[in-house]
């Protein structure tokens, strides 16, 4: 019972939040508390309608339904609600009925069906009648005992509740326990006494209504405040300022909600950038193949999806996080045969690294079109990323985003502790900064700049797991991310890490709020042209490394 | 010796590069050879690579059944890589050295504005089966793709009935090119004829391959909740529509508060989507695969054979869409055309298009206009089910004639409904 209660719930959270005109149902509420829950059989005539051609007849039949406060009738709509009810026969022989698991059940009396009637199929539903289904459904729950239902009910109600509804949720308000659910029908009471006939309550309604941070009641109040609609003069003034005060709530979410979006750009663009901080940045190899080692990363990724879908299926969900090694290791090997094969008889000559490094980037390409065709592959998102967290009505954050984030501010500080806290980064440190004195100290540079250039191969591959949960996985990927890359890192100074996290994160926010105001096609010109001047001004990017080096 | 590593990596470079590009070049003399030009790689791959298969699956089948006219067909296949002038130089290729008498090809309007010039002075002949935004009508192009008429305004008007939502407020969303910002100009005429004010319309743009759609998604959301049923038009085109509806779900901006209808997501599209959080987004089409008819479950059947025997990646999982049965009615109809002119000469086989007809997979006869070179088709409007096929809620009684030029862009009135004389 509490594994359907809890799948039922599941579903009307799904189908939650739904703006629509309930003022039908709210007779229903009346009769759903007066007559309880103790019906054995749903009107077979009713049932029936389900399965008309015409929507507004099918409509009146779930509405019905939602009156008849039957668990049946739960059923039977929220069967419908998922295309698993079916209708099969012509005329008086018509049956309706649900398909649950390989079973079938009559939907009127909900016993079990011999046989399914020949040529059944799926009663069809649209838009608008999902709406009803949603409506009707949230009547039928607002009491149930399971918490998560009844937060979908009141999320369902708030939208359109009017003032028939007032009394019953009241009642449902004054026995509610739950903070969250009496929160939402607190509103959906006053929503619904808004329009009552006593000024009082109007008032009432209008101050219960400032601590919401639903845009639909904003647009609600501001309405309530204009001559038009409201005559009493005092009612007008609560109103409208419950709506300054439900709008300064929101103008600060939306803020909120730019500054997030700005920093799950910025953390995107720092995954990205990061491997190229330390080649570019700290090596000086302008490497015109690192979008390249990104797509390893992501088709590492792939690999490892595969993989885990044919050997380990139970395990799906987690493949990212054993993918997040394997992408390392294999950007990182990828990274090592390019730095021994090629980059390494070129150091000190950006020119012809850049050429050569480009010409890299073409065979990887061509590889992973000939490798794995040249279509984009499929990544799916583990369940435990998909969804958000909902701040306000308006602000979703959602889990893939801030999963990355935290996944940036781990990669990150998984290479401060590497190049500042391991003998490798020492030696790289050493390197870069005067090699022919490393080198008298004992430091191997050649394998140093090996495993430097692995280094940030590797970091890039991490990069690309990420992008793989959030762009398309394809083998011309690594183009779309090559120049914002070079972006983030000269724009930052080249040979400081600080400056490429820095450099990322202004430019995701700035980004943002640009397009927010102008579109993103504008914004991605108005940026590269805000660079360009920087870059006039500050040729050395925003943190410039100072102290003595040989090359300078 | 540091210069001979990098000779060989460019060169090596060059030579797989090549190697990509590679057409089938084999001769043999009684054969007729037609052009296939779709991006088989780039951001339009993931909606041409389907129709490349179909147009060497419906080519199979003709040879078959013996040919055109006694000849096999032979394909030749090529790939412009998403990239507008390659598809000129392709089409180029196509018409001088390989010497095709007809090209199937095409997605994005750009592209087909890019070999237009190519197909006019080679006196070529170009079947296009994607619905595009009008405004066109060459002589060496046949259409057989939906035309704003057929499609766009059709859903607009569903979304403005009672059935649709009853929709008041409208964003127009697209990819930053000449379709979508065409089509969005007609639609905003038709909404204004209609008594849409200009606030309650939003337009937005993004460019190929764009894969952040959170500013969006937050503004869509904005807009929606300024009074008002609002609902989308999403011009969206390309692998961008991969990362546009997994962020509309995770956003949890569900159908029924804003429903999206689409104009370039087919079954193809949303087949690397999860479509659970997108039931009840819509797409207008003149064709889905869940149509219930002979010639459909024939066409479906004969599709997912090919994708067996041709071991296409997930082979088993293949969707039939609408451009792919605009390709298949167009590779017939030329077919037809060509017996009917008994010679595959360019003028000839256009003076006998007008007039075909085919018995599609739509479950209606598609007639070839004599004059307009559009197709008479059908108007299906379909919602997402949360196993990636549409369920068709809204469909026209029977074919609609193509209004190449909308009557909603001034001076159109003035223009013919045929090509200009010869």
């Amino acid at each position: 019972m509490e594994g359907t209660r809890r799948r039922t719930s599941s579903v009307l959270s799904r189908l939650s939040g739904f703006p629509l005109c309930l003022c039908a149902s709210a007779v229903g509420f009346l009769l759903f508390l007066s007559v309880g829950l103790a019906h054995a059989a749903l009107d077979g005539a009713v049932v029936k309608h389900l399965a008309s051609e015409d929507s507004d007849e099918k409509i009146a039949a779930i509405q019905k339904l939602g009156q008849s406060g039957d668990p049946q009738a739960l059923r039977v709509l929220k069967a419908m609600g998922e295309d698993a009810l079916f209708a099969g026969g012509e005329g008086a022989a018509l049956t309706v009925f649900l398909r649950e698991g390989d079973k079938a059940v009559d939907a009127a009396t909900g016993a079990p069906l011999s046989a399914e009637p020949e040529g059944s199929d799926a009663v069809t539903i649209n838009n608008r009648i999902r709406g009803e289904l949603a409506g009707a459904m949230a009547a039928l729950r607002l009491f149930d005992p399971d918490r998560r239902s009844r937060l979908a009910a009141a999320k369902e109600l708030l939208a359109g509740a009017d003032d028939s509804m007032a009394p019953m949720l009241a009642k449902a308000r004054d026995k509610e326990t739950d903070e969250q659910i009496k929160g939402l029908l607190v509103h959906a009471h006053a929503v619904a006494t808004l329009k009552a006939p006593d000024m009082e309550v109007r008032i009432a309604a209008a101050k219960a209504l400032a601590t919401s941070g639903d845009p639909n009641i904003k647009t609600l109040l501001l309405a309530q405040s204009e001559p038009a609609n409201e005559a009493e003069s005092l009612v007008r003034r609560a109103a409208f300022a419950a709506y300054l005060e439900v709008k300064s709530r929101l103008d600060i979410g939306e803020t909120v909600g730019r500054v997030f979006t700005g920093i799950s750009l910025g953390s995107i663009l720092l995954l990205a950038a990061l491997g190229l901080a330390i080649t570019y940045g700290v090596m000086g190899v302008i490497n015109m193949a690192h979008g390249e080692l990104l797509m390893v990363g992501a088709y590492a990724t792939y690999l490892i999806q595969g993989l885990f879908r044919s050997h380990l299926p139970g395990l799906l969900d987690w493949y990212v996080v054993a993918a997040i090694p394997v992408a390392f290791f294999a950007a990182a090997a990828v990274g090592i045969v390019l730095e021994r094969t090629v980059i390494r008889w070129l150091y000190g000559r950006p020119l012809e690294t850049l050429l050569a490094t480009w010409g890299l980037s073409l065979i990887l390409i061509q590889a992973a079109r000939v490798l794995f065709g040249a279509q984009n592959v499929e990544l799916a998102n583990p369940s435990w990323m998909a969804g958000g967290i909902e701040l306000m009505p308006s602000i979703v954050l959602p889990w893939n985003r801030i999963v990355i984030i935290g996944f940036s501010l781990f990669v990150l500080s998984l290479v401060w502790v590497l190049m500042n806290r391991t003998r490798l980064g020492m030696f790289v440190r050493a390197v870069t900064q005067n090699r022919p004195m490393a080198g008298c100290v004992g430091v191997p540079t050649a394998r140093i700049d090996t495993l430097a250039f692995g280094l940030g191969a590797g970091i890039a591959g991490l990069g690309g797991v990420a992008l793989s949960q959030i762009a398309n996985v394809g083998p011309d990927m690594g183009q779309g991310y090559i120049v914002d890359s070079f972006m983030v890192v000269v724009l930052g100074g080249v040979g400081q890490l600080a400056g490429a996290v820095w450099a990322a994160l202004g430019l995701g926010i700035v980004t943002k709020f640009i397009e927010g105001w102008a579109g993103a096609v504008i914004a991605k010109i108005v940026v590269l042209v805000i660079i360009i001047m920087f870059i006039q001004k500050r040729p050395q990017g925003l943190f410039a490394l100072k102290g003595r080096f040989v090359e300078s | 010796m540091q210069r001979r590593n990098f000779v060989k990596a460019v060169t090596l470079s060059v030579a797989l590069a090549a190697a990509g590009f590679t057409s089938l070049q084999a001769q043999a003399a009684d054969t007729i050879k037609v052009g296939i030009l779709h991006s088989l790689s780039g951001t339009m791959a993931i909606s041409e690579t389907a129709l490349k298969e179909t147009a060497l699956m419906t080519i199979e089948e003709i040879n078959k059944a013996g040919g055109v006219m006694g000849k096999k067909l032979e394909p030749v296949v090529v790939d412009p890589a998403s990239n507008w002038p390659l598809f000129a130089e392709k089409a180029r290729q196509l018409l001088t050295q390989d010497k095709v008498s007809v090209v199937f090809g095409c997605w994005t309007s750009v592209s087909r504005k890019s070999v237009l010039p190519v197909f006019k002075e080679l006196n070529g002949l170009l079947f296009y089966p994607v619905q595009y935004e009008g405004e066109e009508l060459e002589k060496n192009v046949f259409y057989t793709g939906a035309a704003p008429n057929q499609q766009a305004i059709p859903a607009v008007e569903y979304l403005m009935s009672k059935d649709g939502g009853s929709a008041k407020r409208w964003v127009l969303l697209g990819t930053d090119y000449v379709y979508p910002r065409t089509t969005n100009k007609i639609l905003r005429a038709f909404l204004k004829s209609k008594g849409v004010a200009e606030a309650d319309i939003m337009e937005e743009y993004t460019p190929f391959g764009h894969s952040d759609y959170q500013t969006i998604i937050a503004k869509i959301k904005k807009f929606a909740s300024e009074g008002k049923k609002t609902a989308v038009v999403s011009t969206i085109n390309g692998d961008s529509n991969v990362p546009f509806y997994k962020e509309l779900g995770n956003a949890g901006l569900k159908a029924t508060d804003v429903p999206v209808v689409a104009f370039s997501v087919g079954e193809e599209e949303l087949r690397g989507v999860d479509t659970k959080p997108l039931v009840g987004h819509l797409a207008a089409w003149n064709y889905f695969q869940s149509i219930k008819n002979p010639e459909n479950d024939k066409f479906i059947k004969m599709y997912k054979d090919w994708a067996v025997k041709q071991k296409l990646p997930k082979a088993d999982t293949v969707v039939t869409n609408d451009p792919m049965e605009a390709t298949y009615i167009g590779i017939h109809m030329w077919k037809q055309a060509v017996e009917k002119a008994k010679t595959t000469d360019v003028d000839k086989v256009i003076a006998a298009m007008g007039g075909q007809t085919f018995k599609a997979p739509s479950g209606f006869v598609a007639k070839m206009d004599e004059k307009n070179h559009h197709l008479h088709k059908p108007v299906f409007i379909g919602e997402v089910k949360a196993d990636g096929q549409f369920n068709v809620v809204w469909k026209t009684k029977g074919p609609v004639k193509a209004a190449p030029w909308s009557p909603y862009i001034p001076g159109n009135d003035k223009k013919k409904d045929e090509p200009d004389s010869k």
